[in-house]
């Protein structure tokens, strides 16, 4: 384990009642990458997401955040820690405006200058978002929702970025804005990302590394670029 | 709910879209909630030289229901928890200040700062009760919350009869009372002091209740109670709001019940039933959930109904045995057909109504555009 590694999980199992869905994932990010996890349904992408950020307690294993154990951390104090988990459904808060949603994801920053700096920047980031300043959060397009949701994730400045499906009833002009993003944030803040999509192609093309997941492990980890031109792997795995 | 979404556009009154919240503020809000109240302080200090003794009594119980329902509003409207069982954190607040009151005066204190510190023991009484309530609450959902808070209600007023020895009973307490300063002159009205105490009381909590709710707490109320998930990915601890968001809850009960004994000079268990309970929220519900306006138009209820019967009941003749039937249940039975009524005609309560007609007579009148 290198010291530029900011992710490390090592034999995670986890699951949903009696039975684990993940079956002891080991998994590396090193620090200012960006890694995509990619597999068909049922292979444990969006449950590995889940026991990361503490929405779903591990059953076993040991995952490490720059190197302290995040064992029985609750989601809140992880979030303090600067893991910050974009749920698939985007989790924003249809009652509260958009302003609101993204003051949510700064609440707890001791920080407050920064805080609001970091909520400028977001605004920035997201145009459409500072047009629709005051509107609720369930009055915007799954694209604005989306945007929310990532806009709410940096306002709390996290170190590592854990992104649900992003592209998930996306038009794919807006996945390629969305992917895009990442990699420009990747290059001006240096973000961690760790992103799970079902639009491999598109993930592929951003990542720096490929996690290729079956059945509850990982069955592959490769740089994106070789991953993209691996047939064999491409075939055995993500079915195109 | 649909109070605050109904209520969501007329309240951003900024069209400037400034860099950030440091930057364009405008009157900040402790102070605008300060002047509001000021303004009401000497409007009801003008109406209560215009009203008979009885109607200053009236608006007096106005004021002590409205900090209940006011705190009730906050927790099941901004929080999204329900709560039967506010009649009970409101009992525990008058028994409160008739101890306190009861001990000061055998202790030979007396002047009318005593009777502060009496409210303000009945709400930290209240508020020790509501965080008990709260711990348990913010491990409970649905209809669950329901039956603990339900269990509350019921248990509370049962233990003053148990200990009858403390509680005196179904008979209930006697709450001395000083009368008005006599700076005010020998001839002051009691029930326009009583207006007056009750008022300031309930002021107060008012503007600190106004504050909460547009902070940052209210904020995280209100994601907590439209999301958990997404409150918890933001770092919110929902468990602590949650309990957070009772114990303001019921402080703001607690002060109400004070306010009650105060003004009945007594308390008994028969006063903070279960009924009062379940008329609370209904209260809170016809009035509009989720609003402090909404809380005011459900305490006036709570008032005007009773009154109404009355008068109703009056008009025919009865058999007493029928017409002490009737007054005992013809208020619950009003209640629930306004409720039923309320929720089909304008599901947003009475403030949901009346935000709705604003912002229709608003777009009508050509000089004013709609921020």
């Amino acid at each position: 384990m290198s010291g530029d590694d900011l992710l490390v999980v090592r034999g995670l199992v986890a699951g949903y009642g009696a039975a684990p869905v993940l079956h002891g994932v080991d998994l590396t990010v090193p620090a200012g990458t960006i890694a995509a996890v990619v597999g068909a349904n049922g292979a444990g992408k969006t449950t590995l997401l889940r026991a990361l950020s503490g929405m779903l307690r591990p059953l076993a294993g040991r995952v490490a955040l720059a190197g302290d154990d995040l064992r029985g951390v609750p989601v809140e104090q992880l979030v303090r820690r600067g893991m910050a988990h974009v749920p698939e459904g985007r989790g924003v808060v249809g009652e509260l405006t958009v302003d609101e949603n993204l003051r949510l994801g700064g609440l707890w920053r001791r920080d407050r200058a920064d805080a609001t700096r970091a909520l400028d920047e977001v605004y920035q980031l997201f145009e459409p978002l500072a047009r629709r300043r005051r509107h609720l959060g369930h009055q915007l397009s799954g694209g604005e929702r989306q945007m929310l949701a990532l806009g709410r994730a940096l306002v709390g400045r996290p170190r590592l970025l854990l992104l649900d499906e992003p592209s998930l009833g996306l038009a794919p002009r807006v996945v390629a804005q969305t992917m895009a993003l990442l990699r420009q944030l990747r290059e001006a803040t240096g973000l961690t990302v760790l992103l799970v999509e079902q639009n491999v192609r598109s993930a592929l093309s951003v990542a720096d590394q490929g996690v290729v997941m079956a059945l509850g492990r990982v069955v592959s980890t490769a740089p994106a670029a070789r991953l993209r031109d691996d047939d064999d792997l491409r075939h055995a795995y993500l079915g195109f | 709910m649909s109070a605050t979404r109904a209520a969501a556009p007329p309240r951003t009154p900024a069209p400037d879209a400034g860099p950030g919240p440091a930057g364009g503020r405008r009157v900040p809000t402790l102070l605008r909630h300060l002047a509001v109240a000021a303004v009401a302080a000497l409007l009801l200090t003008a109406v209560s030289y215009g009203l008979d003794p009885f109607r200053n009594f009236q608006l007096a119980t106005v004021a002590a229901y409205l900090c209940a329902t006011a705190g009730l509003t906050v927790l099941t409207g901004l929080n999204g928890q329900l709560s039967l069982g506010h009649g009970a954190l409101m009992a525990t607040g008058a028994y409160t200040v008739a101890f306190c009151q009861t001990a000061f005066l055998d202790a030979g204190l007396t002047g009318g700062w005593w009777l502060a510190l009496s409210l303000a023991a009945a709400v930290l009484a209240a508020l020790a009760v509501g965080a008990v309530v709260g711990v348990a609450a913010a491990r409970l959902r649905g209809p669950y919350l329901a039956g603990v808070t339900l269990a509350v209600a019921v248990v509370v007023p049962a233990l003053t009869v148990t200990f009858d020895g403390v509680f005196n009973g179904e008979q209930g307490l006697s709450v001395p009372v000083e009368p008005p300063p006599a700076g005010l002159g020998p001839y002051f009205p009691y029930e326009r002091w009583q207006l007056w105490v009750a008022a300031a009381a309930t002021l107060l909590a008012l503007v600190l209740l106004a504050n909460l709710v547009r902070s940052r707490y209210g904020r995280t109320f209100r994601a907590v109670r439209d999301d958990e998930v997404a409150a918890r990915l933001a770092g919110i601890h929902v468990a602590r709001t949650q309990v957070l968001a009772f114990v303001v809850s019921a402080a703001g009960a607690g002060l109400g019940g004070a306010l009650l004994a105060v003004l009945a000079q007594s308390v008994s268990p028969g006063a903070f039933s279960l009924t009062l309970s379940l008329f609370l929220l209904m209260a809170v519900v016809i009035g509009g959930l989720g609003s402090l306006a909404g809380a005011l138009w459900g305490a006036v209820l709570l008032v005007v109904l009773p009154d109404l019967t009355h008068t109703l009941t009056e008009q025919f003749t009865l058999s007493p045995a029928v017409a002490q039937r009737m007054e005992g249940n013809l208020p619950l039975a009003i209640f629930g057909v306004t409720l039923i009524v309320v929720m089909i005609a304008a599901p947003g309560g009475v403030q949901g109504l009346l935000a709705r007609l604003g912002r229709a007579l608003a777009a009508r009148l050509p000089g004013r555009r709609r921020s």
